[in-house]
């Protein structure tokens, strides 16, 4: 079960690798001038171009691409010369730090919403959170996030305005990566609770006499959370693709932040390496659900 | 909210298609007025040059809508082509895309946008080729699993059986039968669109000055959010405005046009 889930992504992690691999390829004329700009001499050039392996074949850069990749080696920065995966390794757990938050918050938002919407369905508290919700996922994070910044650092002095220097820092950047998956949740949640409040196994937990606190929280939200549980797994990834706005916008020095810097640089194997780590991420989160999913659902473990 | 949305949406369509007559000055440059708070002449304040906010942003809707609606029109067009035909001919055809298509979701959100922008280089043409090369995606997978399902329906079979050519079972018989789900997906994504077009020029990957763009008025914004906090709140509200509309007519299409999720 396992093995044949790992086998079935090798493709697209292969495809992953090409499209990241021709990125730099993509570069209008010679990406060597791009990177080093028009004062550079002829003998830069070339040294450039030989570290970055651009005078071999396609086929050989690729495979050249591979073989380091599989040994751990992202390259090296054209700006700094240090090497990339210590960059990466640099920022990665204040990505992870910030997305995990993110979740939490999200989860801690989106669950409550969801329920008392459907609870309540088509009455004021339904009415509130769908509203809500449909209003932050129109809300992208440079705005939500300055909106942010506005009420709760710089009018209400609660919070820091941006950096990473105070704890305090976090919740911010944090709130503002987690609204949208909250809003999704929030939606998820009260869709997959109404559709599990018209089953029989409620009605009987009802018959039988439980609480209706047990009813809602042991027997329905059992069965409602699954849906719920992918959603959460494929929106981890996605986290990781908003933390690129959201670090830009909290100055938080994160891979996000990495790969921004590195687009304004012209550093191009530090941005294949950032959207590597960052696509690699979310195939692998996406995996893990999937195999959590299975584990969870009676009816996926059964049938496999 | 279902009925102010075609409202706002109106409202900025207008705005975009009449703004050369306008007579705005969106690139005006004022050094007396910078980061003006507004007044009876700018009815939203100066920028940090003194320019005109209002005007900057029917400019800024100008870029925002066609840029969206472009990209909408190409990637449609391509990505149902290539739905259609992978989905009514199945075997490697079909294989081969869902590969392919499969690898571009391996990337989440706007990252392969933000990739390609990158390597393309900053402009608005550019910006339409990154969001182009990542947003046909939906419109394959959506069309190949409907055709997959219309392909053994009656009235296809019957086409077949009479001779009818290939192009004309596909455009004629499939095509129709799609396009609802097909408005849908569109109009959701023209919502997107105009977060990713604003997302990039945020990064400064996109609209170039002193051109206006919602994005980067927005990065702007957030540079003198202490002094000017009404700099960004007119940005932001507009941009909210607008993909909150969009949605809502999305939600509103998909329950009048019955098409499942």
């Amino acid at each position: 079960m396992l093995f044949k889930r790992l086998v079935g992504i090798l493709p697209v992690v292969f495809g992953v690798l090409v499209l990241t691999f021709l990125l730099v390829h993509l570069v209008p004329g010679d990406p060597v001038e791009v990177m080093l700009g028009e004062s550079a001499t002829s003998a830069d050039r070339s040294v450039l171009r030989a570290e970055l392996g651009l005078d071999k074949p396609l086929p050989l850069q690729f495979a050249d691409y591979l073989t380091k990749l599989i040994h751990g080696d992202f390259g090296v920065s054209i700006h700094s010369h240090a090497p990339i995966a210590g960059l990466l390794a640099e920022r990665i757990p204040a990505t992870a730090r910030l997305a995990l938050l993110s979740l939490v918050i999200a989860l801690a938002i989106g669950l409550p919403l969801g329920i008392a919407a459907a609870l309540h369905y088509r009455r004021w508290p339904d009415r509130a959170a769908t509203l809500s919700a449909l209003t932050l996922s129109a809300m992208p994070h440079f705005w939500l996030g300055p909106l942010l910044m506005l009420v709760f650092a710089l009018w209400l002095g609660w919070l820091p305005v941006s950096g990473m220097e105070n704890d305090a820092s976090i919740v911010l950047p944090a709130l503002t990566l987690a609204s949208g998956l909250a809003a999704i949740l929030t939606r998820m949640t009260r869709a997959s609770l109404l559709e599990v409040l018209d089953e029989d196994f409620v009605r009987t937990a009802r018959a039988k006499g439980l609480p209706e606190r047990t009813v809602i929280l042991r027997h329905a939200m059992k069965a409602a959370l699954l849906p719920v549980v992918t959603v959460v797994g494929l929106q981890l990834g996605s986290l990781l693709a908003g933390a690129v706005i959201t670090e830009t916008v909290f100055g938080w020095e994160g891979v996000g932040r990495l790969l921004v810097e590195s687009i304004e640089k012209r550093d191009y194997p530090v941005t294949q390496a950032c959207v590597l780590a960052i696509a690699l991420t979310y195939v692998l989160v996406n995996l893990l659900t999937d195999l959590l999913y299975s584990r969870l659902d009676p009816r996926v473990r059964f049938n496999a | 909210m279902a009925r102010l949305a075609p409202i706002v949406i109106l409202f900025w369509l207008l705005a975009a298609v009449a703004a050369p007559w306008l007579g705005l000055q969106p690139d005006a440059i004022d050094l007396g007025h910078i980061l003006a708070t507004p007044t009876l002449q700018a009815w939203l304040g100066n920028d940090d040059l003194g320019r005109d906010i209002f005007a900057r942003l029917i400019a800024g809707a100008e870029v925002s809508l066609t840029v969206a609606m472009l990209v909408t029109a190409a990637t449609m067009t391509f990505g149902t082509a290539l739905g259609l035909v992978a989905g009514y001919y199945g075997g490697w055809v079909d294989r081969v895309l869902m590969h392919v298509t499969d690898v571009f979701l391996a990337f989440p959100g706007i990252l392969l946008a933000i990739a390609f922008a990158a390597v393309l280089g900053p402009g608005l043409n550019n910006l339409i080729l990154a969001l182009c090369l990542t947003s046909w995606v939906g419109y394959a997978r959506l069309t190949r699993a409907q055709a997959l399902s219309l392909r053994g329906r009656q009235h296809v079979l019957a086409a077949q059986v009479l001779g009818a050519t290939t192009p004309r079972i596909l455009f004629r018989h499939m095509l129709p039968l799609l396009m609802a789900p097909l408005l849908v997906e569109a109009t959701f994504s023209i919502a997107s669109l105009i977060v990713a077009e604003a997302s990039l020029s945020f990064l400064g990957l996109g609209i170039q000055p002193p051109h206006a763009s919602w994005g980067s008025m927005l990065r702007d914004g957030v540079r003198y959010l202490l002094v000017a906090p009404h700099y960004v709140l007119a940005v932001g509200f507009s941009l909210m405005s607008l993909v909150l509309a969009v949605n809502v007519l999305g939600d509103t299409l998909r329950d009048t046009l019955d098409v499942k999720n």
